[in-house]
């Protein structure tokens, strides 16, 4: 081993690509009027919400897949997926008892206990299983703040006036195709609504699992925090491992109003497929915050390590006067794993302020893109910007792009971009050995090192995991 | 301190590496025992640093034939983070910079590395904090340093301290310094020979690579080896170095067109 290269970085393999197996209603495939007013159907939907997704299917029915995105991947059949599949029991559970034994334990599985006795203490999960949210811990003693923690579809039914003021208000129907698409499907997701002037007492968090191999992913998450509210929420990904691509089009909406802040961590580890590239997931994901109130401020953090492909750009929407919005992503690709990710930082209002730090990690014949715009429009007076882009490479074969657009319609907006690309010399990597640190060790000190000002920003239960994936990632690397 | 019943530490016999596909070690022998300083001189890109990096395992460098011993035991064998581990240093000429990793974190992870192989437990980073500030104070280093990332943006005489502060923690049996002296002020020289000399025992080997006289003056070496054209060409007390400064490496020429050495350096 002593004559391990840099070059050889493999990533040990996926520890979650089991399947549960478990009995599940699903429809028949393909897409239609009639598949959108079933679904409507299935889960009780009020007129408003078919109404909505009737109007998302007929645009999407105009629209284009998007291909200006630096990806390349075979069309998909979109009559071939199926549109809906559920754990078979149907009713959510009043009380996790009830709750099929089978779906607790791939839960506990994946390090995400939801017994009472196991349960992380000082977190709040909603777990959610092929796109339907089987269980959600902490939810009464979140409601004596008059915090709603809820699967999106119990908010249809428990609070239908909240969804129907918020839903599509941030990410329009027909905003793009894979929005368009989810807004007419979305199967389940999480519903959070932090009431004006609470702190949400504890972290809460969505666990995502796909574990159907047919089955198209249309989660829809929304958050609301009223004026003064704080709240910090962080979704993980996982999915079995199969030699065919699924397609994953979430749609998550945020909104901040006066004062209020939000913010929201993400683990994404889907599966990615195989080292040649066969299997994996397509995560096109549209996630938007809006900064509606003065003062609001909405934080994305993304540690991006899954999916074959990845197609995903986390965006504020800086409307009230001296709103803030953040971005700091860390995205990992190795083998074939392609991604396309970056932010939208649109400036309405005076004085907003977005900062922009993101860190690509390229290993094995892995493209990793950052794509970011900033946008400062003629009513934006003092808006200021600071985006840091930073690439590193792991070997030779690996690439790495940036593309920043910047469009300011304002003169004295202040605006700073800083990119820069580094490798993982051999003798950065010697130097490390050469005091008894591991070449493994000595890697992943080095990427942690270059991800740092990431990981800080991520809630602290979680910092230390997402150092955790990325070595793991890297893990077995050395040939 | 010559003993010649004393351990021997490091025994290097015939030893021949190439980078790439270019011969550069043509048949290195050299024998350290416990206690022992040597010192290796020679003109530039006569081997030295090479001869350095092979025995730390540096994978630019593929060993044709030759063995070492580390101990009686074969160091070839072993990854560059275990012989580290079981206290083989090597002090970089140019030491790498590495942006991102934290000095302190670093030095940390390295010095446990370290103590874990001889059986002592973990310093947490109290414990290690009392450490690391008693040992700042053998190369007289500012402790600001610790914050920094490793080596970055340090200057050279800066880097070659960092250098120092490492083998004080880490307390290697043996040590190879390959130009420490080198970018070093007067003071700095005279600090880090210092250091040396106190690192250095009747338990250790100390190997200097240096073309210079004055470091020499501070830390007075028991051998005195001459390398050229990748081998040894050859080794006497420390009045060497004083020749060698007096005389410089001509005659280095004249021995090497001996028909024996000739045949073997090609
Ligand atoms: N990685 C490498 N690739 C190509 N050539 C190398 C490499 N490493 C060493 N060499 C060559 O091997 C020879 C010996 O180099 P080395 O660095 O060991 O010399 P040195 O004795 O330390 O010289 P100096 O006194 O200048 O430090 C030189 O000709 C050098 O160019
Ligand atoms: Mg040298």
């Amino acid at each position: 081993m002593s004559s391990a290269t840099v070059g050889d970085l493999v990533s040990q393999p996926y520890k979650y690509g089991f399947i549960t197996e478990i009995e599940t209603e699903k429809i028949a495939k393909g897409l239609s009027e009639d598949v959108v007013r079933l679904i409507s159907a299935k889960k009780e939907e009020p007129p408003f919400l078919l109404d909505f997704r009737l109007r998302a299917y007929r645009h999407w029915l105009t629209m284009q897949e998007p291909d200006w995105a630096a990806l390349g991947y075979p069309p998909i059949d979109y009559q071939e997926l199926i549109y809906y599949a559920a754990p078979r029991q149907q009713q959510k559970k009043a009380s996790l008892d009830e709750v099929d034994p089978a779906l607790l334990e791939t839960f506990e599985k994946l390090g995400i206990p939801l017994s009472e006795q196991k349960r992380l203490s000082n977190v709040a999960v909603d777990a959610v299983f092929d796109s339907v949210s089987i269980a959600t811990t902490y939810k009464e003693k979140l409601a004596e703040d008059g915090v709603i923690f809820c699967s999106i579809s119990e908010a249809v039914k428990e609070h239908p006036e909240l969804v129907e003021r918020y839903l599509g208000t941030v990410v329009p129907a027909n905003d793009n195709f894979f929005a368009a698409l989810n807004s007419a499907v979305f199967s389940d997701g999480s519903f959070v609504f932090i009431p004006k002037g609470v702190a949400c007492p504890m972290e809460l968090s969505t666990y995502f699992r796909i574990n159907s191999g047919d089955t198209g992913q249309f989660e829809r998450t929304l958050i609301v925090a009223e004026e003064a509210a704080t709240v910090s929420y962080l979704e993980g990904c996982t999915a079995p491992m199969f030699d065919t691509n699924q397609l994953h089009a979430a749609v998550v909406e945020l909104v901040a109003l006066d004062d209020a802040s939000i913010k929201y961590s993400t683990v994404q580890n889907w599966y990615a497929g195989d080292e040649n590239g066969v299997g994996g997931i397509y995560n096109f994901v549209t996630k938007r915050g809006q900064c509606r109130g003065a003062r609001s401020k909405i934080s994305w953090t993304q540690v991006e390590t899954g999916s074959a492909i990845t197609w995903k750009y986390p965006s504020c929407v800086l409307q009230g006067a001296d709103s803030v919005g953040e971005f700091y992503s860390v995205a990992l690709t190795n083998h074939r794993q392609q991604a396309d990710t970056g932010t939208k930082m649109i400036h309405v209002g005076p004085r907003t302020r977005s900062t922009i730090v993101s860190k690509g990690i390229s290993a094995g014949h892995s493209s990793n893109s950052y794509r970011g715009l900033v946008q400062v429009g003629p009513k934006a007076v003092g808006a200021r910007n600071y985006s840091q882009c930073d690439s590193m490479l792991i070997g030779d074969r690996a690439a790495a792009n940036t593309y920043p657009y910047i469009r300011s319609q304002q003169p004295d907006a202040n605006i700073e971009h800083e990119a820069s690309t580094c490798r993982i010399s051999a003798d950065q990597l010697f130097y490390l050995q050469s005091r008894g640190i591991g070449f493994e060790a000595a890697v992943s000190m080095m990427v942690s090192g270059f991800c740092r000002d990431v990981f800080n920003q991520l809630p602290m239960e979680f910092a230390a995991e997402a150092d955790k994936l990325l070595s793991l990632k890297l893990e077995g690397s050395v040939g | 301190m010559i003993r010649s019943d004393a351990p021997i530490l490091l025994e290097i016999r015939d030893l021949h590496a190439r980078v790439e596909d270019q011969p550069i070690l043509r048949g290195v022998n050299l024998t350290l025992r416990a206690g022992e300083i040597h010192a290796v001189m020679g003109r530039n890109g006569s081997g030295k640093s090479t001869l350095s990096k092979v025995l730390a395992g540096h994978p630019a460098y593929t060993v044709t034939s030759g063995s070492v011993l580390y101990r009686g035991a074969d160091l070839l064998a072993l990854e560059p983070e275990q012989r580290a581990r079981i206290g083989l240093f090597l002090g970089f000429q140019y030491p790498v910079e590495i942006p991102g990793v934290s000095n302190l974190e670093f030095l940390r992870v390295a010095t446990n590395a370290r103590r874990q192989e001889q059986g002592l437990e973990e310093l947490d980073t109290f414990a290690f904090d009392d450490l690391v500030q008693e040992r700042l104070r053998v190369v007289q280093m500012d402790p600001a340093f610790l914050e920094r990332s490793v080596n970055q943006g340090f200057s050279g005489g800066e880097k070659k301290r960092n250098e120092i502060l490492q083998m004080a923690l880490l307390e290697p049996l043996v040590a190879i310094l390959d130009e420490t002296d080198s970018g070093l002020d007067i003071d700095a020289l005279r600090i880090v020979a210092g250091g040396v000399n106190q690192l250095a025992g009747p338990d250790t080997s100390t190997l200097l690579i240096t073309h210079y006289q004055r470091l020499l003056d501070a830390i007075v070496p028991d051998f005195v080896h001459v390398m050229a054209a990748g081998r040894i060409l050859r080794t006497g007390g420390k009045d060497l170095a004083l020749e060698l400064e007096e005389r410089g490496y001509d005659w280095v020429d004249a021995e090497l067109a001996q028909p024996l050495a000739g045949a073997e350096v090609g």
